[in-house]
């Protein structure tokens, strides 16, 4: 009884003479393990090149200050709640008087960890920030060799005043 | 300068040669590999890791040695000796070159040029069964028995067949057993390659078994037997095999190229003796015959990344009812025509 009309009838005709003696055969792998002898390597040589990541990839997070170098969290703990990994931690703090060359709202981030073993780099966290503070970057997690070392700080994550953290990619890719 | 201390200093060059020569095959295994798969291979250890091979027999050197309890000690240190031994036995009956001229005195740049050098050949070979069925049984070990008994009866029966690819090759030499007077009778472009090409299959297809190369790499099989019969070495005892197995690579690329390439033959070699120096035109044998030896063995390593390992009854099938009758037949019609129809 035939149930669907894709049933082959399968032949396994008997091999000739030339392809017994399989060196045909051995000659034409061997043609095309030499072609590619020659073919362009898929290697990059890590520490001197790196890979160019995609636009969308979301590696290390950085804290980001405004142009004038004032941070830009406000310790609203948005991110904190929208983060399905319970990574991040924070303690807010309120502006003193002379501070506002440092912190641009009259409230921010006292201490603000992230736990990159707990991270799963969804990126919800950037899209939940309303003061465009946080952000996921190319950069990668580097590898420690105790657990605590892997509960990043502000030391860490805000970037620095001198050294700024390009996320220009991530902010294109969000406006339409 | 006395023909012993010619031959004293020839056999110390080829001694290094041998070695440096397996040191860089390590190297350019793991090149090549790199290569036909479209990868790059070492390349940190120095200008293109060439510094690698250095860095391996450094650290085959500092690894922790273990004997195992349940090892005979004895035939467990013998096994490695005896299969480097032998590898490095057969360079002896090669002739590397164009006699050299010092002070008026020819000195022939081949070791021992005995009257039954190819024979020699064969009978060093099949010594080298002994290192890996030595090594095997000493370990005491399930998997390295099984590899030793592997490698021992697969050596064994393509050994028959070699032995019968020659016999071919010295019809056409009128029966000389003498390495230099089968490369003698290749002048030119005479080789025997084109004359026996039947017989130089043959010889290719065993020349691969008998060094444990794959597709024949029964005995090692890292994928079945976890390393085969040195499967319980470690350190430099571990070294001497894999190291041996190079050497054996380069030596029988050497036999190859005298038995069936012309040796240190090449075209014009009788033009270039007229308008050169004799020394300059030995160097450049030595350097032709190497660009040979270097050819096979990138081809033994081409067809390592190209060919999977047989199945054990497959090769035994190849061996002795493919491989043998071939070479048969291969005797009797070279020996028919050259009795019909002269030379």
């Amino acid at each position: 009884m035939q149930l669907t009309n894709r049933s082959k009838v399968v032949t396994k005709p008997e091999m000739t003479f030339v392809e017994r003696l399989y060196l045909p055969a051995i000659v034409s792998g061997l043609a095309i393990t030499i072609k590619h002898l020659f073919k362009k390597k898929a290697t990059l040589k890590y520490p001197e090149v790196t890979r160019e990541f995609a636009p969308v990839y979301r590696g290390m997070h950085v804290l980001k200050r405004d142009e004038a170098g004032r941070e830009n969290c406000t310790a609203c703990g948005l991110c904190a709640v929208s983060c399905p990994a319970e990574a991040i931690t924070m303690d807010a703090a309120e502006r003193q008087k002379g501070e506002e060359h440092l912190y641009r709202e009259e409230k921010y981030a006292a201490k603000y960890e992230i736990n990159m073993l707990r991270c799963i780099y969804c990126g919800l966290c950037e899209e939940a920030c309303p003061k465009d503070a946080i952000y996921l970057t190319d950069r990668l997690v580097p590898s420690e060799f105790t657990r605590g070392e892997f509960v990043y700080g502000k030391d860490i994550l805000v970037e620095k005043i001198d050294d700024r953290v390009d996320i220009s990619k991530r902010k294109t890719s969000y406006t339409i | 300068m006395s023909v012993v201390l010619f031959k004293a200093i020839l056999i110390i060059i080829i001694f290094l040669i041998s070695l440096t020569v397996a040191a860089y095959s390590t190297y350019a295994e793991r090149k090549i590999a790199a290569f036909l798969q479209d990868r790059i291979g070492p390349d940190r250890a120095g200008p293109f890791g060439l510094l690698q091979p250095v860095a391996d027999g450094v650290k085959m050197f500092l690894k922790e040695e273990i004997i195992p309890t349940v090892s005979d000690k004895l035939l467990f240190i013998a096994g490695p000796s005896i299969f480097m031994l032998t590898a490095l036995m057969t360079s002896a009956v090669i002739p590397w070159g164009k006699p050299l001229e010092i002070g008026g005195k020819l000195y022939a740049l081949q070791v021992a040029d005995i009257n039954i050098g190819i024979l020699y050949v064969l009978g060093v070979v099949s010594l080298g069964v002994y290192g890996i069925m030595i090594g095997g049984w000493a370990s005491n070990n399930k998997y390295a028995l099984l590899g030793a008994i592997r490698a021992s009866s697969q050596m064994i029966s393509y050994e028959l067949a070699m032995g019968m690819s020659v016999i071919s090759i010295l019809l056409m030499t009128d029966g000389s057993l003498s390495l230099n007077a089968i490369v003698d009778s290749q002048k030119g472009m005479n080789w025997n390659v084109f004359y026996q090409p039947v017989a130089f299959i043959v010889f290719l297809v065993c020349a691969f078994a008998e060094t444990n190369r794959t597709p024949f790499d029964l005995a090692e099989s890292e994928s079945e037997l976890i390393g085969g019969f040195h499967t319980e070495y470690s350190s430099m005892k571990l070294g001497l095999y894999l190291f041996g197995e190079y050497i054996n690579m380069f030596i029988s690329s050497a036999i190859i190229a005298c038995l069936f390439f012309g040796g240190y033959n090449f075209p014009g070699i009788d033009y270039l003796g007229t308008i050169l120096p004799r020394n300059i035109v030995s160097i450049i044998s030595v350097g032709v015959l190497f660009g040979k030896i270097f050819f096979f063995i990138f081809f033994f390593m081409w067809v390592r990344w190209t060919i999977p390992r047989f199945r054990y009854d497959q090769l035994m099938r190849l061996g002795w009812q493919v491989l043998m009758p071939i070479a048969i037949i291969n005797v009797l019609v070279t020996g028919a025509i050259l009795t019909f129809f002269g030379n």
